[in-house]
């Protein structure tokens, strides 16, 4: 490494916040690429049929496939569309899905950048991400795309505040917005996890981070049986497999988030022997794993919401239950029962 | 010239054209767009004077919910730009004058002695322990508790007026009431008629 530092000079930290950038990134866009196929392979089962087979052994290559597929072919404007916009709604989406993995922490030591406000720096990314649906139903000139964008502004402002009072409630019990810190005092088993004494808590975040990432049961922005793809129907080739990248970047961060908030990151499951010599890393990676199982389970299992229905959810569901919790955790704090939340 | 600088005059730069491109571009999306931009840029700035949680939060509140509902409302809207144009150039020395005048102020109060502007050192670098949040919520929770939670009380005076002026109640809305909907009994909904089963007739036992 000083071998490198000496070879750069002046440019090392730089490059090495590159190196490390590419180090987090490149993976990811392999978990993405393969979320698709897990989740046409899951989804495959549950409807009893097989699911990808034919590209490489059972399947396992159709997502490269599909990659080369999409960047094959012509990306075509829309006339009449806003070309400068156009070109950007894509990069707008997939920036902050990206940005947002700046302050996750995989283990204690491993994190690109361990900041005191990581939590209110993710809300603040996350909530970025809107703008690249909102422009990309505009400038698409076209009424399905614009009825696409309006139902997602709509429904991820509105879920956005019940995700951020369940946020709340976890920086209470932790004391801290540094994420390290916040799994540091969930360590010590399944019973020390934020999941439990924040219970509703977790269930809202779990369920606003489907609304969030526009997923089923969720998906009313791209419903395709109302309004053909929503925001990203006038979007094809490269441009669309943004979109996608983007969506399953934001899937993957949610459940993330969720693990590490709720489901003590790298904490083994019992703090005793057998599950203690699984290196942490991987006891994330399992969660991150179960979360992302769940999203594609809820997609098998539930039709989707009515419009309307999913207004109330959040308006007049989420965000009573999540308040009322708030108070209840900031009472129990005050009274010698605070251990219940430590 | 160090890095902060550089960051400094960068995030300057984009936060004056694009404030610039709000009031001259002709698209309104666009300028709700290039505000966007302009928010962007100022918490750049904050961020560089260490007030990490006010740039977050400016991003949070105005770039994450205020700017998506003003865009909501724009996009919604055919606004001709040519009529909100029309009086503009009979209204540009007025407004030449107060833009002058404002300048004029704010140099007097930026530059003067009398306000000890002068003597207010550039921030502290502090440790990296420091937690910025963390004195904020201390100073206003307490310190500053009673002008807090009067600003709140204000912003909530404010919403239930906006609420109040603006909700009407239309006669004929097709209203469902979710809680009557989940009661609702198998009874209530389906019949179950008791029906002799028939004997089919011999013809098609026989498939004929």
């Amino acid at each position: 490494m000083t071998y490198f530092q000496g070879l750069f000079g002046m440019a090392w930290p730089a490059i090495w916040v590159l190196v490390k950038i590419v180090v987090i990134v490149a993976p990811l866009m392999v978990a993405v690429a393969y979320l698709t196929y897990a989740e046409r392979k899951v989804i495959g089962y549950m409807q009893v049929r097989i699911g990808p087979n034919r590209v490489g052994y059972k399947g396992l290559l159709q997502p490269i496939a599909d990659a080369v597929k999409l960047l094959m072919k012509e990306i075509i404007v829309p006339s009449g569309a806003n070309k400068f916009l156009f070109v950007l709604a894509p990069v707008l989406t997939i920036a902050p899905a990206l940005a947002a993995w700046a302050v996750i922490p995989f283990s204690p030591e491993l994190v690109l950048a361990n900041v005191d406000a990581g939590l209110l720096y993710i809300l603040a990314i996350t909530s970025m991400g809107v703008y690249g649906v909102v422009v990309a139903g505009w400038a698409s000139n076209s009424k399905y795309a614009f009825l696409g964008s309006l139902r997602s502004a709509a429904q991820i402002v509105s879920y956005e505040i019940a995700m951020g009072f369940a946020l709340v409630g976890v920086l209470m019990a932790a004391h801290s917005l540094n994420l390290v810190h916040i799994v540091n005092a969930q360590l010590g088993g399944v019973f020390r996890w934020y999941w439990l004494p924040l219970f509703p808590m977790f269930i809202v975040y779990l369920i606003s981070g489907l609304a969030e990432t526009n997923r089923a049961p969720f998906d009313v922005a791209e419903g395709e049986s109302e309004i053909v793809a929503g925001f990203h129907v006038e979007y094809s080739g490269m441009a669309f497999a943004i979109f996608f990248l983007a969506e399953y970047a934001n899937m993957i961060l949610i459940a993330t988030l969720t693990s590490l908030l709720f489901l003590g990151g790298w904490d083994p499951l019992f703090d005793v022997a057998p599950f203690t010599w699984l290196p942490g890393i991987f006891w994330l990676l399992g969660k991150i794993g179960f979360v992302l199982f769940l999203f594609l389970w809820f997609r098998a299992t539930f039709p989707r919401y009515r419009y309307d229905q999913i207004m109330r959810l959040g308006w007049k569901v989420f965000i009573p239950v999540t308040l009322v919790w708030l108070l209840l955790v900031g009472a129990v704090m005050q009274t010698p029962f605070a251990f219940l939340i430590h | 010239m160090n890095f902060l600088t550089i960051v400094f005059y960068l995030f300057a730069a984009i936060l004056l054209f694009a404030a610039f491109r709000v009031i001259t571009t002709r698209n309104p999306i666009q300028a709700a767009l290039f505000l966007v931009l302009a928010f962007f840029s100022a918490a750049g700035l904050w961020l560089t004077l260490e007030a990490e949680f006010l740039a977050i939060a400016l991003v949070m509140v105005y770039v994450g919910a205020v700017m998506v509902l003003f865009l909501f409302v724009v996009m919604m809207l055919d606004i001709n730009l040519d009529r909100l144009r029309e009086g503009f150039w009979s209204y540009l020395p007025l407004a030449g004058f107060v833009a002058t005048m404002l300048a004029i102020e704010m140099a007097l109060v930026l530059g003067s002695r009398s306000f000890g502007l002068s003597i207010v050192p550039a921030p502290v670098a502090h440790a990296a322990n420091y937690s910025n949040t963390r004195e904020l919520g201390l100073l206003l929770y307490t310190e500053y508790v009673y002008p807090f939670e009067l600003a709140a009380v204000v912003l909530l005076v404010a919403i239930v007026a906006a609420i109040a002026l603006t909700m009407r109640r239309r006669k004929h809305t097709k209203h469902q009431d979710p809680s009557q909907q989940v009661k609702v009994k198998r009874d209530q909904r389906l019949r179950v008629i008791n029906m002799p089963s028939e004997r089919a007739s011999s013809t098609n036992i026989s498939g004929e």
